[in-house]
């Protein structure tokens, strides 16, 4: 008998285990923190560099079209709006941290129970360019996707999450290190393999943008594909109310 | 015993094991100093992990040096010299009369002029300064290792931090033994082969290139070495901690 290619080896309940379930939002609430906070340092300096230096008596590789928190910058408004960093670097930091020990519980929980390869890895057949087209296309035409994807990750979203764990997420933690004086006098390749600690700082804002594009697509995506029952999933732990524990 | 029960069991377990192993860490964090003086409050935990770990992955470490031609010019002055009329009169008169007072837990507490630093061994190092705001430039300081002023006048082994003020007496800050006896803290007296200039925080500036630069003071008067921060101020180790900044800037 043919099973459809998603529901092979799924349906297993819960949906999302506890730790899966609880460490999805405390990286979404230390996300939030990070974004804000990450802003409000912006602010104060919202100009950006390529090598090891720069500041505002250098030319900058571009400069945001946005008043600044300091007044030193020029920026072409008349304002200076209110200094933040204090607090936003310390939540920042903090809010990392988090983000580190729910990454490495749910990087232990994944690996161990064979979750990595059933669910993350896209599976054998699926990575054909038609196939891929074919879920984008869905996915631009605001279709509803087939029920038993409330059960399994289709290709297209096992390749965007492959992507945010495996590369973005370790990149913004990676070029945050790479800012950190006293990390690069113990690892100095870690700012090192961006030619510098200025590049460094223009690659944790690019991926912070992609981290941003990835964020509101999710969400999109969560409510196209039915927004209470992918809520539940990820707070009870399954899609519907007969199924939960 | 239900599965069920016995699952329950084993997550209250799990969990106990969790917070008492927290509460160990933090006496042993506490023992071998790796507890900031402002790792209390909301932001405790984080600032207090930031500081464990690096002084845990590399408290002997050395900050990045670079070539005379990654120098960044022109460097960048921040903020504003003193205005007042001592300092436009010991600057007119070529600093001769400032005096940098070591004071607290030392054998011989002492006062040395310019003159007397320089006539100390100096050590040059092209290192990066970085503003926590982002900015961030290369230049070539010399002075004389804190390390050396502290071995002069006798520091006693219980002392733990030294303190250290600027001329503008609103600024103050602290480093932990690690910061004070690592050999890239210098007192500056020299940037990019001139003397320090008054914008960069001559006559003299500390320079702790492992931390951001609102660690590196401007215009050093004054130092105290102690067992503990927390009698000065509000506690926390420094003016920049008391305005809502992190003590530890290595991160």
């Amino acid at each position: 008998m043919a099973v459809p290619a998603a529901t092979q080896g799924s349906q297993e309940s819960p949906r999302h285990s506890a730790v899966i379930r609880v460490t999805h939002w405390i990286t979404a609430l230390c996300f939030i923190a990070l974004v804000v906070t990450g802003a409000e340092i912006v602010i104060s300096h919202p100009r950006f560099y390529w090598g090891e230096a720069g500041h505002v008596h250098m030319p900058a590789l571009f400069q945001l079209p946005i008043p600044a928190s300091r007044g030193s910058v020029p920026t072409g408004y008349s304002f200076v709006l209110k200094d933040q960093n204090g607090w936003s670097r310390s939540l920042h930091f903090q809010s990392a941290w988090f983000v580190v020990f729910a990454g490495i519980a749910y990087a232990v929980s994944v690996l161990r129970r064979g979750y990595f390869r059933r669910h993350l890895l896209p599976e054998s057949g699926t990575l054909s360019p038609a196939n891929l087209g074919r879920v984008a296309m869905n996915h631009l035409r605001l279709r509803r996707p087939p029920p038993e994807e409330a059960w399994s990750y289709n290709p297209l979203q096992r390749l965007a999450y492959l992507g945010v764990v495996l590369f973005l997420f370790p990149l913004m933690i990676w070029t945050g290190l790479a800012m950190s004086p006293g990390f690069t006098a113990a690892f100095p390749f870690t700012a090192e393999v961006f030619g510098g600690q200025q590049s460094a700082r223009t690659i944790h804002f690019f991926a912070t943008l992609a981290l941003l594009g990835f964020f509101f697509t999710h969400i999109a995506m969560v409510i196209l594909a039915g927004f209470r029952s992918r809520m539940r999933s990820m707070i009870a732990g399954n899609p519907s109310k007969e199924r939960s524990s | 015993m239900s599965p069920s029960r016995r699952k329950w069991i084993a997550r209250g377990a799990t969990a106990l094991a969790g917070a008492s192993g927290v509460a160990v860490a933090a006496r042993l964090a506490d023992k071998y100093g790796l507890i900031p003086p402002d790792g209390v409050g909301v932001w405790g935990p984080g600032e207090t992990l930031t500081y464990a770990a690096q002084r845990l992955l590399g408290a002997n470490a050395l900050a990045r040096e670079f070539t005379r031609d990654q120098i960044t010019k022109p460097p960048r002055a921040n903020g504003r010299p003193p205005q007042d009329e001592e300092f436009k009169r010991l600057e007119a008169s070529g600093f001769t009369d400032w005096r940098l007072a070591i004071s607290g837990m030392v054998d011989r507490p002492a006062t040395f002029s310019i003159a007397e630093l320089k006539s100390f061994p100096q050590r040059g190092q092209i290192t990066h300064l970085a503003c926590e705001e982002g900015w961030s430039y290369i230049a070539e300081w010399a002075g004389v290792p804190l390390s050396h002023v502290l071995n002069l006048v006798g520091m006693q082994p219980r002392a733990r931090f030294v303190v250290y003020y600027s001329f503008q007496t609103r600024w103050w800050d602290s480093l932990d033994m690690a910061d004070a006896l690592h050999p890239q803290t210098i007192l500056a007296l020299g940037m990019n082969g001139a003397e320090i200039p008054v914008a960069h925080g001559g006559p003299l500036r500390l320079r702790v290139p492992r931390h951001l630069g609102y660690k590196s003071l401007k215009y050093v008067t004054r130092m105290v070495v102690t067992d503990t921060v927390k009698n000065l101020g509000k506690g926390l180790g420094g003016a920049t901690p008391e305005r809502g900044y992190a003590w530890y800037a290595g991160i």
